[in-house]
């Protein structure tokens, strides 16, 4: 029972997909704007990454090595065509919304990486889990951005009015750059400097180190 | 020829595929620590999208889009929901063929690109290409346009950060943020810079 908690929440921190292994990372950045859409990319992603590793996993020993990465992708392709579907029916306006970036889950690192690194190795029920655990590292990350994006950005979250803009007679002044691109950046930047100093190990070591001052000499 | 011209500048500055789109990002920030071989990946992205937009493009509108079977007596058949699995195949095809062509006919680029390519068979950036030809529904002749614009914009997103990462790595840069933290500032510093491109149309 250990190892399955350990595979499901590793992921979350530990093994940050995001922060640590800078897997999946554009659709992170793009689709942060809006919390609600935030929510239903991370459910996305989370359903595919599980049933894709299920699957794998599942036909692993008839997979011939030498086209894995094609057979892999038909999978993942196939499973991100349902999600499509389905949100294309059920949820249009948030479709229209993530735009090209449903699609784009077929080349999110984040699941061909797992299919590729863990699912290959391992039995159906670990890689099912291994696949929720990464969704959710993803997704925390993805909904700790969104959030700061849009209670700042916008003043709202989920749509719903938390600051009183100054606009509509409140007191909160938004912060417009918030709602465009390039904050995306700064804020996961911000993000892995928050979890790389709580979690020392995870700092990168510098390529040249500055060496120390010494004066030469009185006077020098 | 000015509609051309525009899409053109349009798709390399200002909906710039690395820095508003975000695609391609994890190459992007794995592979930018050198100019050499960021440019070798550019190129090898700009190639590789110059051949797949507008592949993709004939494939949509002869065989998945509404109604595009009526040459084949089929008129009512909507084959575009298998869209995304056809892309990425043709995607994975084409590179590869690629592979194979450069290795025969072209070494010295073969041993110049060889790594990158596989890689860009999972690069966003060309899928997203191929996404974004199909949504804004471009003809024939803007596909090969923006296709080669896109992957030339890709390119100097990519050449422009590792410049900017090669003098970094003599900066003193605080613990936590060295490496991949102070590369996401970088960009997004260079995704403001674009931005300013914004106004432009020609």
């Amino acid at each position: 029972m250990e190892s399955v908690k350990e595979t499901l929440t590793g992921p979350i921190f530990k093994n940050n997909p995001i922060a640590l292994q800078i897997l999946g990372i554009c659709s992170a950045l793009a689709v942060t704007s809006s919390l609600k859409v935030t929510l239903v990319m991370c459910v996305a992603l989370t359903v595919v990454t599980a049933f894709s590793n299920l699957l794998i996993s599942s036909i692993r020993k008839q997979i011939p090595g030498s086209i894995r990465i094609i057979v892999q992708m038909v999978i993942i392709a196939s499973l991100v065509i349902v999600v499509d579907q389905f949100l294309k029916a059920y949820a249009f306006t948030i479709s229209k919304q993530l735009s090209v970036f449903v699609g784009l889950i077929i080349t999110n690192c984040i699941v061909m990486g797992r299919a590729e690194a863990f699912a290959m190795k391992n039995p159906p029920l670990p890689s099912f889990i291994d696949g929720i655990g990464n969704g959710l590292g993803y997704s925390v990350i993805l909904i700790a951005v969104a959030v700061i994006r849009e209670l700042f950005g916008a003043g709202k979250l989920l749509g719903i009015e938390i600051l009183p803009l100054v606009t509509e007679g409140g007191w909160y002044n938004p912060n417009g750059l918030l709602l465009l691109p390039p904050s995306a950046f700064f804020l996961i930047g911000l993000l892995i400097w928050g979890l790389r100093s709580v979690r020392k190990e995870q700092v990168e070591k510098p390529d040249f180190k500055l060496a120390r001052h010494t004066a030469v000499g009185e006077g020098a | 020829m000015e509609h051309y011209l525009s899409l053109f500048v349009r798709s390399i500055f200002i909906d710039n595929m690395a820095l508003s789109f975000f695609l391609g990002m994890c190459t992007f920030l794995a592979i930018s620590k050198k100019i050499q071989a960021a440019l070798g990946l550019g190129i090898a992205v700009t190639v590789v999208l110059a051949v797949t937009v507008p592949l993709n493009n004939l494939l949509y509108t002869y065989l998945l889009a509404d109604g595009a079977l009526a040459w084949a007596g089929l008129p009512d058949l909507d084959l575009s929901f298998l869209g995304l699995i056809s892309y990425i195949g043709v995607i994975a095809a084409v590179v590869q063929i690629m592979e194979m062509f450069l290795d025969k006919y072209v070494p010295a680029l073969y041993n110049a690109l060889g790594v990158f390519l596989p890689l860009i068979t999972v690069n966003c950036a060309i899928l997203g290409a191929a996404l974004f030809m199909v949504e804004r529904d471009y003809n024939f002749g803007e596909s090969v346009v923006f296709g080669v614009g896109s992957g030339v914009g890709w390119g100097l997103a990519i050449v422009a950060l590792a410049g900017i990462r090669e003098k970094l790595k003599y900066s003193d840069v605080p613990d936590g943020l060295q490496g991949l933290g102070i590369t996401f500032m970088a960009a997004g510093l260079m995704a403001l810079g674009f931005m300013s491109f914004g106004g432009i149309d020609i």
